[in-house]
């Protein structure tokens, strides 16, 4: 047993000799130098970043109903960087990056797991993106392979390598595919961030934008107005709906997104295993359940509720991936809300309305972002403005200059 | 031993005259048809079934009802299942689950005694440091971590699914429940009465609802009758109506098969779940729900070993007391929470019946027996305040602990329509508000709990359907029940803890407050924190303690903490019920047997399967020479028939295609095809086709194999905003296709007999004619996708197969040969023509790939237009060239990178071996200044290494040409 447990078999009480994780509840200050606007992941990475890496504690993050309870909490947790574009694999492999450190900076356990992340081409088409995928990847640090049907074998042995009349041609092997415990992330940021003196506020909704001259000078919320030098926007799901009471459109459609876990069972399936062709992932968490996920739905709808034909479909893919999944018990079902961009990359930078900044189009894609996200984001707001070189691809003016950053192949049912 | 039972009435359910047995954890155990594992098992006085998540504490029955995750057991099968959903009779080996060693002497039962060291939550505070040393605990803490072993052997039985329609859906057929049914049908809906028991009657068949037993058997008798006379119900038995969807869609598991009932209106009538008391051990085997103990007796007819302790909450607890005293228990003592009861008359008939009873006190602590897997005694002790208590009273040496700390309405699937679970503090009443429309609550879950206001629940619930279905219904009855049910504060903190809040999770009073006490005040965050009620049982147990504690310890009342969301499904549910037959529909073309029987390989396009080559696959190399040498030199055939057809009619078609395509279709004479290249809104090349204006009215169109549907639809879309006079069908299976290639292919249609005069003056490249072949009607097109003199028969499906073995006859004097689609896509590579999606990405526009032809700049519109023009307006960023090498260089494969001073600048698309040209061929996007023909690019291939191709003009073969307008 670690002997960091030891000093908690004195009593009951704990913790004895630190603060809480999280402040109680406070009053609203009349003015902060940074608004931010969302208590997910994002929100209170780019918090901690800001208080940690610049010295800027003036901060406010709001949050309509609980830390971390939007997307941060339904998401699956799957961390990787192997993307198409090298704008993507660039970004989100600084990210791998950060994760792996995560738990020793935060003296928090996120119980980062790199388990490695299969994807299972059935087509021609499939193999040739996995390809470039695993050239782009490897061109970029990243340790990606694509493996064939006997090495696929070996790595998942309980695997159906001939599902739904579509065999596994070969796989897209991510060594660096990894997952964490995704509320320990929110928990630790907001942990650091507040001790920091950020100051967390849930249950505050915001409900208007304030501004004149075309620059933010404030949020209204329901508890009363506050007045800040600047606002960071980290909504996902609800991003274009906020942007437009800040005056603007961002180029978002919603689509819930499902997913569901069975009853834990004995480890037996160690890396992240999804099928590009029946739009399925399946891994294990730490608990031993299964988790399985996939797709959008494929209409768009502002609500989280589940749906029957979608479990039907993902549960009937994944006992075609692992028949023995037909004996398993499904435990709970959920579904969030993904604010899905055209081409499959956040917008991230600054907007049309003066020191009003975005962090929106995470789609499907968001947690494994997480801290790259934050400390670019903070990097932003603390240099005033200046886009890190970073997510300069990701502004929001790429749809109007015709320069997306196509990752929709790279995305699709893998997450 | 022989299992000792009661006489009838007790053991409704079982078939005394039909023995069964079974293996549990290598012993046999003997019960009846009727019985559950778990009633089995405690028929032959075992309550030792299974072990807990996290400290792998000893754990028996709680409910018995399948509600909780005390008893998951394990079968051959399937792991996690719950042993009162088991039949016996259907077993042959069941086991505990989750211990090292044995169910008895599980060695990870020293996680208890370590229980203290390891807080809630005490994984995110150790095991990280060093840096690194994480994944060797992990693996640990996973072994520990799970529950059952998954049998990955196991292949999925045979279950199929379902569809059903109501007027009204009734869940639960308790009193409440057959109630409303009865009222509904009475006014002529139809309803479909649903319920998990394999029995009607719900608590009527256990629970006694008056001093004097005597309404129960009666009522029941008569609702069962009712409802066999009923005719517009159908009543499903042993079917778990498992979760709400939106717009009354209910999933009911029902055996091996899946119900999807639509109904019109749904009413609840799922009763409630009854409440554990938290103190210290609570857990223990022998300490059930009161309900659970009635079951036992009434149901399964297992009289427990004595003596037997009850503790009380409310009023009914008394009522399980008496029952238990008639079936013959021995009773102990009955220990009250409260400081009398509601109705004097019941402590009076126990007191009669010489049973003590403590007041105002509460079991405070629980021991094992000598055995540590079995009650053996309980502490009572006087409670002084809310949860806090006094002196020791007594101690009670008993086997068996009933107890009841209120009912919790069975809230799950209102929840899941959106509904919100209200508690009334001073009452520690619950009501659901907030309800779905068409949505109704009856009996126990709308916290109406004595029986004849059950009943009237139940009916008002029935008239309310009928108003919703428009139909007369006589006007409601008053309801009323002041029944106090719940206990407001049957939590006793223990300073050794083990006073269980959530027994799936292992989590103790202290566990909650220390989460809120760390700050994670919300209930989610202390669901997210602590993890409960995020076990099998979904916190059916667990909810209303845990508001409870968080209120008290955020100073907040139960209301205003609130309960977890609450998920579908409502139990735990076979993913093999879900998942149903499977259906994977494979597309064939007509001609399908023919290439079979050439030997052809066939291989996935989408859903169709196309022949790759004709041969064996290790003679794949060969096979695409030979044919790719027939087609060039004498003629070959493909079957095309998985291209997309389209057909488009009416006085606008020429306009609509004008607006759908890049090129210009206006001014195309009937007669001509031309090439059709379709872009999306953000001006990326989506797919590609040609079209034949066959009248001028009259086009046929051909998309992608993959790609049609997406075309058909969105030309439907399009045309829904347009209103253009076009009729648009999609035509792809209708119509088959070949394409006869090769220099000999005029000679191949004219032996066959074809009525066209097919010289060049005649049938010129790119026109289109309606001919017959041998009597054959069919649409022919001089298209050239190979590069050699080529016609493309489209025909009437029916009839491909009579083209084709037609064609093949006729050519065998040219030495006609089959040809498949990879040597297909080596030919049309070596005359440079792109495959739309493997050229292609999601960002390629005209400019990039070589289509600028292939827009008109003349026209106002087409979709796409405008990105088309911004991004041709832009620098080239990248473009695809043709690349070539020697055949000894290493062959770079699709997906590999063009390297540009150490930069990736573009990919591979396409890349052959061509025996024609002798060399390696190729696409590859590349840097704009490296497309002109000649430049060098640098490809890096496997085990990165990197070999130098040239640029070359497109195409590679007959570059003038003059082969295909031969």
């Amino acid at each position: 047993m670690p002997l960091g447990l030891l000093k908690y078999g004195r009593g009951d009480d704990y913790p004895y000799e630190r603060q809480p994780d999280l402040p109680g509840p406070t009053e609203l200050k009349d003015h902060y130098d940074v608004v931010i606007i969302g208590g997910g992941g994002h929100g209170v990475a780019t918090a901690y970043y800001l208080a940690k890496h610049h010295g800027i504690t003036n901060v406010a993050v709001l949050e309509k109903a609980y830390l971390g309870g939007g997307n941060t909490a339904r998401n699956t947790a799957v961390i990787r960087s192997n993307y198409l574009t090298p704008e993507g694999v660039r970004f989100y492999s600084a990210s791998v990056k950060l994760f792996e450190g995560l738990a020793n900076e935060f003296d928090f356990n996120i119980m980062y797991s790199q388990r490695g992340q299969l994807t299972l081409a059935h087509t021609d088409a499939t193999v040739r993106a996995f390809r470039q995928r695993a050239e782009v990847n490897r061109h970029f640090g990243g340790r990606t392979e694509l493996i064939d049907r006997k090495s696929i074998a070996e790595l998942v042995p309980c695997l159906n390598l001939d599902p739904a009349e579509l065999p596994v041609l070969a796989g897209l092997w991510h060594k660096d595919g990894a997952t964490a415990r995704h509320d320990a992330v929110a928990w630790g940021y907001a942990r650091g961030a507040t001790q920091r003196g950020v100051e967390l506020h849930q249950l505050t909704e915001v409900t208007g934008i304030n501004q004149a001259a075309g620059r933010v000078t404030g949020v209204t919320t329901n508890r009363g107005t506050v007045g800040c030098h600047t606002v960071i926007q980290a909504v996902a799901g609800h991003s274009a709906i906020l942007a437009r009471k800040a005056g603007f459109e961002l180029p978002l459609v919603a689509y819930p997104l499902q997913a569901m876990v069975t009853l834990p069972v004995k480890p037996f399936l160690n890396p992240l295993v999804s099928s590009s062709a029946l739009h399925c992932y399946v891994q294990q968490t730490g608990r031993g359940e299964i988790v399985i996920g996939g797709g959008s739905d494929p209409y768009p709808l502002y609500s989280s509720r589940a749906s029957l034909p979608l479990k039907e479909s993902l549960i009937a893919s994944a006992v075609d991936m692992f028949p023995f999944l037909s004996e398993m018990r499904l435990l709970r079902q959920w579904a969030g809300i993904t604010d899905m961009t055209t081409d499959y990359s956040p917008i991230m930078g600054v907007s049309p309305l003066e020191n009003y900044y975005l962090d929106a189009g995470w789609g499907t894609w968001g947690f494994k972002a997480t801290p790259i996200c934050g400390q670019t984001m903070a990097q932003l707001v603390a240099s005033g403005g200046q886009v890190p070189e970073l997510i300069q691809p990701f502004a929001l003016e790429r749809f109007d200059r015709f320069q997306q950053v196509n990752e929709m192949g790279a995305t699709a049912a893998s997450h | 031993m022989s299992p000792r039972r009661l006489d009838a009435p007790y053991g409704q359910l079982i078939d005394r005259d039909s023995p069964v047995e079974f293996e549990f954890d290598g012993e046999l155990i003997r019960g009846y048809r009727g019985d559950s594992v778990v009633s089995a098992l405690l028929g032959e006085d075992r309550w030792l079934i299974s072990r807990s998540f996290k400290y792998h504490r000893p754990r028996g029955p709680l409910s018995l009802a399948g509600h909780d995750a005390n008893t998951l057991v394990q079968t051959p099968r399937a792991p996690n299942q719950l042993a009162e959903d088991l039949d016996a009779q259907d077993q042959e080996i069941v086991s505990g689950q989750n211990f090292l060693g044995s169910l008895r002497a599980d060695r990870y039962a020293l996680l208890d005694r370590l229980g203290r060291f390891l807080p809630v939550g005490f994984y995110y505070r150790a095991f990280f440091k060093p840096r690194g040393i994480w994944r060797y605990w992990e693996a640990f803490i996973r072994k520990t971590a799970g529950l059952g072993v998954a049998n990955l052997r196991v292949k999925p039985r045979y279950s199929d699914k379902q569809y059903l329609f109501c007027d009204v859906a009734v869940v639960g057929a308790g009193p409440a429940g057959i109630s409303a049914a009865l009222t509904a049908a009475a006014g002529g809906a139809e309803v479909l009465l649903i319920d998990e028991n394999p029995y009607t009657g719900g608590a009527l068949t256990y629970h006694r609802f008056g001093l004097e037993d005597v309404t129960r058997e009666h009522m029941l008798a008569q609702l069962r009758s009712s409802l066999a006379a009923a005719a517009n119900i159908r009543v499903l038995s042993g079917a778990t109506c498992n979760a709400w969807f939106s717009d009354h869609y209910l999933p009911v598991f029902q055996g091996e098969r899946l119900l999807k009932v639509r109904a019109n209106t749904c009413i609840l009538a799922t009763g409630s779940s009854e409440q554990p008391v938290v103190f210290r051990n609570n857990d223990v085997p022998g300490i059930v729900l009161c309900s659970a103990l009635e079951r036992l007796l009434l149901h399964h007819g297992v009289c427990p070993e004595g003596p037997a302790v009850v503790l009380a909450g409310n009023d009914d607890a008394y009522l399980t007391a008496l029952t238990a005293i008639d079936a013959g228990l021995t009773l102990a003592a009955v220990v009250d929470m409260r400081p009398a009861t509601d109705n004097p008359a019941l402590a009076a008939a126990l007191a009669e019946r010489g049973v003590t009873c403590y007041f105002n006190a509460t079991v405070y602590e629980a021991h094992e027996d000598a055995s540590g897997l079995r009650l053996g005694s309980v502490d009572v002790y006087n409670i002084e305040t809310a949860g806090q208590v006094g002196a020791l009273t007594a101690r009670i040496e008993c086997q068996l602990l009933a107890m009841s700390a209120g009912l919790m309405p069975a809230y799950q699937l209102a929840c899941h329509g959106g509904a919100k679970l209200e508690y009334v503090d001073e009452k520690a009443a619950f009501a659901l508000t907030q309800l779905p429309e068409g949505m109704l609550l009856a009996g126990g879950v709308n916290s109406i709990h004595t029986l004849e206001a059950v009943c009237a629940d139940g009916r008002n619930a029935g008239r309310q359907a009928l108003r919703a279905l428009s139909r007369p219904a006589d006007d409601d009855e008053a309801v009323e029940c002041a029944l106090r049910v719940n206990h407001p504060w049957p939590i006793f903190k223990h300073p050794r803890g083990r006073e269980f809040v959530d027994f799936d999770e292992d989590l103790q009073v202290k566990d909650i407050i220390n989460s809120a006490r760390l700050g994670y005040r919300d209930i989610q965050l202390v669901k997210r924190y602590s993890t409960v009620g995020m076990g099998p049982s979904q916190g059916r147990h667990s909810a209303l303690t845990t508001a409870r504690l968080i209120a008290q310890a955020t100073d907040r009342t139960v209301s205003e903490t609130g309960v977890t969301t609450a998920r579908p499904p409502v139990k735990p549910e076979p993913l093999g019920l879900l998942a149903g037959r499977r259906f994977h529909p494979v597309r064939k073309t007509p001609l399908d047997s023919r290439h079979r029987a050439l030997g052809a390989h066939m291989i996935p396009a989408g859903s169709w399967r196309r022949p790759a080559f004709y041969g064996k696959p290790s003679q794949r190399t060969a096979c695409i020479a030979a044919e790719a040498q027939a087609v060039r030199t004498g003629v070959g055939i493909i079957d095309v028939s998985t291209l997309g057809g389209i057909d488009l009619r009416g006085p606008d078609a020429a306009e609509f295609l004008n607006r759908i395509y890049t090129y210009g279709f206006l001014k195309q004479p009937v007669g001509k095809t031309r090439y059709a290249v379709l872009t999306s809104e953000q001006g990326v090349v989506v797919d590609d086709g040609v079209a034949a204006r066959l009248a001028d009215e009259h086009f046929y169109v051909t998309a992608t194999t993959t790609g049609v549907d997406r075309v058909y639809r969105d030309m439907l879309r399009w045309n829904a905003q347009w209103r253009l006079s076009v009729d648009i069908a999609q035509v792809t299976s209708a119509y088959s296709a070949v394409n006869v290639a090769g220099p000999r292919s005029r000679d191949v249609l004219e032996s066959a007999g074809c009525d066209l005069d097919l010289s060049a003056e005649a049938f010129p490249y790119l026109a289109c004619r309606e001919a017959c072949v041998g009597g054959i009607p069919v649409r022919i097109m001089r298209v050239g996708f190979v590069g050699e003199l080529g016609y493309e028969l489209h025909v009437p499906s029916l009839m491909a197969q009579s083209l084709w073995d037609r064609l093949l006859s006729a050519g065998a004097a040219f030495d006609i040969k089959p040809f498949g689609v990879e040597t297909q896509r080596l030919l049309r590579l070596e005359k440079g023509h792109i495959i739309v999606g493997q050229d292609t990405d999601g960002m390629s526009h005209p400019g990039e790939v070589g289509l600028e032809w292939a827009i008109s700049r003349k026209k106002p519109f087409f979709v796409g237009r405008r990105s088309v023009e911004i991004l041709m307006a832009q620098p080239l960023k990248r473009q695809l060239v043709g690349f070539s090498l020697s055949v000894h260089a290493p062959q770079p494969k699709e997906g590999h990178l063009v390297i540009r001073s150490g930069d990736i600048v573009g990919n591979v698309t396409s890349c052959e071996v061509s025996a024609t040209l002798n060399q390696i061929v190729g696409l590859a996007y590349v840097h704009p200044d490296d497309a002109l023909p000649g430049c060098d690019i640098t490809i890096r291939t496997d085990d990165a290494v990197c070999v130098q191709a040239t640029v070359v003009a497109l195409p590679f073969y007959d570059p003038q040409n003059e082969r295909q307008a031969l």
